[in-house]
Formats: C-alpha cells, sequence, structure tokens
C-alpha cells in the first residue's frame, strides 16, 4: 500500500487488487459478526471533515473501529472554510496533535493533495471537490467483484450528474485500470469538457448506455442543479433520463444496479429500481466498511 | 557623462556615451580610452532599448503587503524594464486624480523605472458611470481600464470608448464576460482531471468580439489585455485585416505555460485568464510572430505566500512576472528560433511605446537612454525566492531558461546591475 491514497489516478492494478483482496477478507469478517480485530491496533486515525457527510465519516469511524484503531472526530465549522483558513494553518496543527492516518474530506480539489505535501502522516482522501473519492471508488469496484467474480470486460455505465461528481472520476479511473468499459451518459449541462480522455465512452443517450452493460451506477442529482437552471424540472428529468425499470431492461441479463447514496427517488433514478432484486446499492454500504477497514490495515502494516 | 563600454549594438561592440538622459556618441572604436570617465562594462551584452510593460499590478495604495510601488519598480528595473503601467485595481481604486497623484509621486521618489498609470473606466470600477479620465489624464494617466472588473454593461463599454477616444486615452479590455466565468481555471480535460470548475474560454473570446466590433462601429481604438485563446488571436487577425483599431497584448504566461500546471494543484498556476492549452499557446506564439499580437505584457500579479498558500479554489489569481519575463520570452521565442531578438524587442518596447504614445529608450546619437543589457548566453534555473518583487507566486519556479537581464539604465542612470 503506497503512503497516501489521495486517488486512484495513478494507481497500479496490483496495487487496487491488493486492497479489494483484503476488503473481501474484511467483508468476511463483518458477515462473521467479527467487530474486534486488532489488524491496526495502536494507530490512531484522524477524521477531518470540513463538509459535512454522516455516511462517510461513520463509515470510517466504524471500520476503524473493526480493525482496532482508535479515531477522533474534528468537525471543523464550515465557516471557517467559506473564509478559506490557510490549509497550510490546518496541515500544522495536524502536524503536531500526532497522529498516523488523517482521514479528509473537503470541497475544494486537490486539498488532501496538499495536505499530504505538509504532514508526515498518511492521508486518505474522503473526497476533494469534484475530483476524487478513491474509497468510493474501491468499493463500488468490490460490489462489481463480488457479484461477477471480475472486474476485467464488464461494461459499467455512469448516469447522472457527471461534471460534479467525484465518484465518476474515481469511478472511471478505477474501473479502466482494471480491464472494465466505461461508458457515461449525462444531459449535456452536467458533461464535463473532455472526460473521454479519462478513458470513458461518451453515450448520446441514456439508452445508449445502459444497453449492453453489466452495471447501471446511477449519480445523484442535486437539486440545486435544477435551481441553477441546468434542467428545467424534475419531471422532465425522470421521464427522459431517468434510470426507470423499463430502461434497466436494456441491460445485460444478470445486471446490477448501484448508486453511491443518498439516492432521489423519483429523480435520477425511481423506486421501483432501487428496491429491485438486482439492485446493490444497500450493499455498497457495507462493502464501503470493509474497503476502510482493508484500507486502514494496510496503511498501519506500512507505517 | 556616462559610458556604456563593451556593449553589442548592431552586433558590433560599441562603447555608448551618454549625456545626462540622452546618447551623444556611439563609438565603435576599441582604442578609445574610457577611464576618465564614469562608465558600466557591459561585458559583451546586446544593449536593447529598455522594456516597458503595460500592465502591472504594483498594488500600492491599498495592497501594500503584497506588493508597493518601490517593491514593485525595483522589480521592474531587475525585469530590464524602464516603465510600467500600473493596473487601477488598488484600494481605494484609482478612479481620480488624488490617487493618479499618489502613485506618480511614490513613483518619482522612487527613482526606478518611469510609471504610467491606467485609471479606471467607471467609477468605483463599478460598472456603472466613467470615471473622470481627464482629470487623471491631467496626472498622468495613458489609458484607462477596469482591469480584473471587466466592463459588463455593453452600453457603458461604449460611452467609455467615445469618451476616451475623444481625450486620446487608450481603453484597455480585460475581456472576460463573468457569467462564463465562474470557475477557476481553463474548462476543458485537465481541469476535468484535476475535478477543478472550469471557465470556458467564450467568456473570454465574447468579449473581444464585443469590443472589436464596437471600435469597428465606433472608429475608435480598443487594446485587448492578456489574450489567452487561439480563438481570441483569430478574432483579432480579422478585426485586423478589417482595418479595425484594435491592438492586443498577451503574457509570458500564456507563451510559455498550458493547464498541465494546474494538475498537481498548485495555487501559484491559477491566473485569470486561466492557462490554456497546447494549441493555444501555439497560437499566441503565431500571434506574436506574424503581428496579431502586437506586444508582451506580463500582467505582473504579485499576492502573499499566505494567500497563495491556501487551497486551489479560495487562493487569489495572478502570477508575480517582472523578473522572469525576459528570460522566458528570450527561451521560447528566440531560442527556439521562432522570432529574432530583434523583433521581440519590438513586441516588448518599440511597439509598447507606439500603442501608449509614450517615449521609449533608443540606440541612436541624442536617443533617450532608457536601456537595458541582457546575455543572450546566461542560463539559470527561475528561483523566485531571489526576487525583488514581494510576489514569489509563479508556477515557473524551477524552469531551466536561458538569456538574462544583465543591468538597466534608466533616464541615463544605471538603476540595476545583476
Ligand atoms: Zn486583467
Amino acid at each position: 500500500m503506497r503512503k497516501h491514497l489521495l486517488g486512484l489516478e495513478g494507481m497500479s492494478r496490483d496495487e487496487i487488487v491488493e486492497i479489494l483482496d483484503t476488503a473481501d477478507m474484511m467483508r468476511d469478517h463483518l458477515d462473521k459478526g467479527e467487530f474486534d480485530n486488532d489488524y491496526a491496533s495502536g494507530s490512531s486515525v484522524v477524521n477531518l471533515f470540513f463538509e459535512n457527510s454522516t455516511r462517510t465519516r461513520t463509515s470510517f469511524e466504524n471500520a476503524s473501529k473493526f480493525v482496532g484503531a482508535n479515531i477522533v472526530n474534528i468537525s471543523v465549522a464550515s465557516s471557517s472554510v467559506t473564509k478559506g483558513e490557510s490549509m497550510y494553518d490546518t496541515a500544522m496543527t495536524l502536524q503536531c496533535i500526532k497522529n498516523d492516518i488523517i482521514v479528509m474530506r473537503h470541497s475544494i480539489a486537490g486539498a488532501a493533495h496538499y495536505l499530504s505535501k505538509h504532514v508526515d502522516s498518511h492521508v486518505i482522501n474522503a473526497g476533494d471537490g469534484q475530483h476524487e473519492h478513491p474509497t468510493q471508488g474501491l468499493l463500488d469496484m468490490l460490489t462489481m467483484r463480488r457479484h461477477f467474480g471480475r472486474l476485467e470486460g464488464l461494461t459499467v455505465a455512469i448516469i447522472g450528474d457527471i461534471k460534479y461528481s467525484r465518484v465518476a472520476r474515481s469511478n472511471i479511473i478505477g474501473l479502466t485500470t482494471m480491464g472494465a468499459t466505461v461508458k457515461v451518459f449525462g444531459i449535456k449541462t452536467l458533461m464535463p469538457a473532455g472526460i473521454e480522455e479519462m478513458g470513458a465512452t461518451v453515450c448520446e443517450s441514456i439508452e445508449e448506455a445502459i444497453k449492453g452493460s453489466d452495471v447501471i451506477m446511477g449519480l445523484r442529482i442535486q437539486l440545486e442543479r435544477m435551481q441553477s437552471g441546468q434542467f428545467p424540472s424534475v419531471r422532465e428529468y425522470h421521464r427522459e433520463f431517468g434510470i426507470t425499470a423499463d430502461r434497466v431492461k436494456l441491460a445485460n441479463a444478470n445486471a446490477i444496479i448501484m448508486h453511491p447514496a443518498p439516492v432521489n427517488r423519483g429523480v435520477e433514478i425511481s423506486g421501483e429500481v432501487v428496491d429491485s432484486a438486482n439492485s446493490k446499492i444497500f450493499e455498497q454500504v457495507t462493502n464501503g466498511l470493509a474497503v476502510r477497514m482493508a484500507v486502514i490495515k494496510l496503511m498501519s502494516e506500512a507505517k | 557623462m556616462f559610458i556604456i563600454k563593451n556593449v553589442l549594438v548592431g552586433g558590433k561592440v560599441a562603447n555608448v556615451h551618454l549625456i545626462g538622459n540622452r546618447v551623444s556618441k556611439i563609438s565603435y572604436d576599441k582604442s578609445e580610452d574610457t577611464s576618465n570617465t564614469p562608465s558600466f562594462d557591459g561585458k559583451g551584452g546586446v544593449l536593447m532599448p529598455a522594456f516597458i510593460d503595460m500592465h502591472v499590478h504594483l498594488r500600492e495604495p491599498g495592497y501594500e503587503y503584497k506588493e508597493d510601488i518601490k517593491s514593485g519598480l525595483e522589480s521592474a528595473v531587475a525585469g530590464g524594464y524602464s516603465a510600467v503601467c500600473p493596473m487601477p485595481n488598488t484600494n481605494p481604486v484609482t478612479d481620480n486624480q488624488y490617487i493618479v497623484n499618489y502613485i506618480m509621486n511614490k513613483a518619482r521618489e522612487c527613482k526606478l523605472a518611469r510609471v504610467y498609470p491606467i485609471g479606471c473606466i467607471s467609477k468605483g470600477m463599478k460598472g456603472l458611470e466613467l470615471a473622470e479620465m481627464a482629470s487623471m489624464q491631467k496626472e498622468g494617466i495613458v489609458a484607462v481600464s477596469d482591469d480584473g472588473m471587466p466592463v459588463a454593461s455593453s452600453g457603458l463599454m461604449r460611452l467609455a470608448m467615445e469618451y476616451a477616444d475623444g481625450l486620446g486615452l487608450l481603453v484597455i479590455s480585460h475581456s472576460e464576460d463573468k457569467e462564463l466565468a465562474k470557475g477557476y481555471v481553463n474548462e476543458g480535460a485537465n481541469a476535468t482531471r484535476a475535478g477543478i470548475e472550469g471557465i470556458n474560454r467564450v467568456a473570454e473570446e465574447s468579449m473581444i468580439a464585443r469590443e472589436i466590433l464596437l471600435a469597428d462601429a465606433l472608429k475608435t481604438r480598443v487594446h485587448i489585455a492578456h489574450v489567452s485563446t487561439a480563438n481570441g488571436v483569430d478574432l483579432i487577425r480579422w478585426a485586423k485585416a478589417k482595418g479595425i483599431r484594435v491592438t492586443a497584448e498577451t503574457g509570458p504566461n500564456y507563451i510559455c505555460g498550458t493547464d498541465e500546471l494546474i494538475l498537481d494543484y498548485n495555487p501559484s498556476a491559477k491566473v485569470n485568464p486561466p492557462l490554456r492549452e497546447e494549441s493555444d499557446r501555439l497560437a499566441i506564439i503565431q500571434g506574436l510572430v506574424d503581428g496579431t499580437i502586437d506586444c508582451i505584457a506580463t500582467d505582473h500579479a504579485p499576492h502573499s505566500m499566505s494567500e497563495k498558500s491556501k487551497e486551489f479554489a479560495t487562493a487569489p489569481f495572478g502570477i508575480s512576472g517582472l523578473e522572469s519575463a525576459f528570460s522566458m520570452c528570450y527561451t521560447e521565442l528566440v531560442l527556439t528560433g521562432r522570432m529574432t531578438l530583434d523583433r521581440l524587442s519590438e513586441l516588448m518596447t518599440t511597439n509598447v511605446a507606439k500603442i501608449l504614445d509614450i517615449p521609449c529608450g533608443e540606440i541612436v546619437e541624442d536617443g533617450l537612454a532608457d536601456f537595458v543589457i541582457v546575455d543572450e548566453s546566461a542560463e539559470y534555473i527561475i528561483d523566485s525566492s531571489n526576487w525583488y518583487s514581494k510576489g514569489k507566486n509563479t508556477p515557473f519556479n524551477g524552469r531551466h531558461v536561458t538569456g538574462k537581464v544583465m543591468a538597466t539604465i534608466v533616464d541615463g542612470r544605471l538603476v540595476y546591475k545583476i
């Protein structure tokens, strides 16, 4: 395991496989109800969340406990972020509070890179702006691999708000590294320039994206995108561009439904699809725990 | 009497004699005895008219922690400049004669480079009503611009171009439609990869088009600041072919840098307009070679270390550039064989003087003694920690460059030597 987990960009197939294999092992512990492992005992983890995310923060918190690490939460007042408090000061403070692993969520792209240059601790990027969310990419790949037994040769359709999504970026990078094909579809106002240069195939319609895919991954459409005029109404969005049961029929047999949650039922995906038998959306949450346990274990061993 | 000894003039070794701020004699006599006259040994460097930068930010009054007039002018002469034009986004903004007067007095006290301030287009740089351009002109401004806060209202821009033209003042357009410029870097594959919100190039190009069409319809002049895109160059080329009175500048940042530099999230690479793509960079160089772009201006934008050590999105825009400009341009334009040193001299000096109708150094008898001596073979690595400027913010630190400023003479006085 490398020193920091800042993103999936630049990670090799072997590095990803090491984490996924370890995560499988962690998943076994979870399934057996074994929550008091000691893989990382003696390690201290700091959860540093500049952006609110109870889900991800709690996932890291439990993951740390389940591998025997100590964890503390530092909540940062959102006002100091908007004031643009120097990241350098934050880094120096963290450097002085001795800790082994810093888990950071920040609204600004590159924040974890910045921190990693100024502290001795390991840094785990728990999401930086629109850039990357590597543990999400890893848990998504773990979910696919556990279902299909492989990643190579799979076709994954990522659908929704691609432009503002760090989940999309981490998945595109990770999946293409592992030999999967990634198709993306988003309404044009939610598509970033040059995404094809990252290795994704851009589809012209949601149907084209779903057709022949093994995985349908929906991304959350935030209602503020409608307020800022990027689409005219939820009604039109869901009808024309939503993941509905009818559209899911275009996918390959045995295809699975994924979503990083929280889900907007009736916007990017219908409730019926969320609750369908091939939905892995809640399974992803458990796999997230396993992946984070694996990363903390591997980092603790690397110190 | 002062003699600039042992410098290359037109390819020949010469001694250039000065009396006061004028050239009195150019001697090619190698056996000339200069021992009784104060002199400076140019050691075989090339003597050129000193550079003029029509786009700098000296930050005074108001932001002296970023730069002040003295440190800015020290930086200017170290960069080979004999004159600079500070933009009016000071605090308070330079929108009235009293601030212009303050800047002029401060600059005179420094006895370094000449200062030709640029006044605001609009009162308070608010884009609502015209500033008192004629009063500011009496105190010394040579142009008007709302640099950094572009004039959004086309109606006001029209009035500004007409009013300024009547005074013989140049209007400089920082061409940017803020509605299309809500990001931090060039919108494109690198912005997407880095996950940083992009600024669409049309933010710049649409406003260049507007200014050009206004200049055509009103029969006035307009100057486009810091051109950064290929389409921007094409628009200006089209306008010039039609006889529209447009001039344009670009800068070392766009000649030498692309948005690859943002990929490691170095806030020093954050600049407005943003660093673009390689195809833009090449189009800009072509524009400089074929004369579409008239001159090179640094847009020297010093900031403090603490401001530039914030996260990328919250750090301010701007690159400090007076002290690296010549070396960067020489390396990218002359050393590569794209143009001659004489052509670079036009871009950095004579064309700027023509656009602003101000004097510049001339290596002829009775010519103004504003000179720079450059060593064409000196190689070094850019390191802003050695700069006179308070602004150490540059993404070009560590670049290997060729061509170095050895000395600068302003008004017949040696104001900088290495
Ligand atoms: Zn500007």
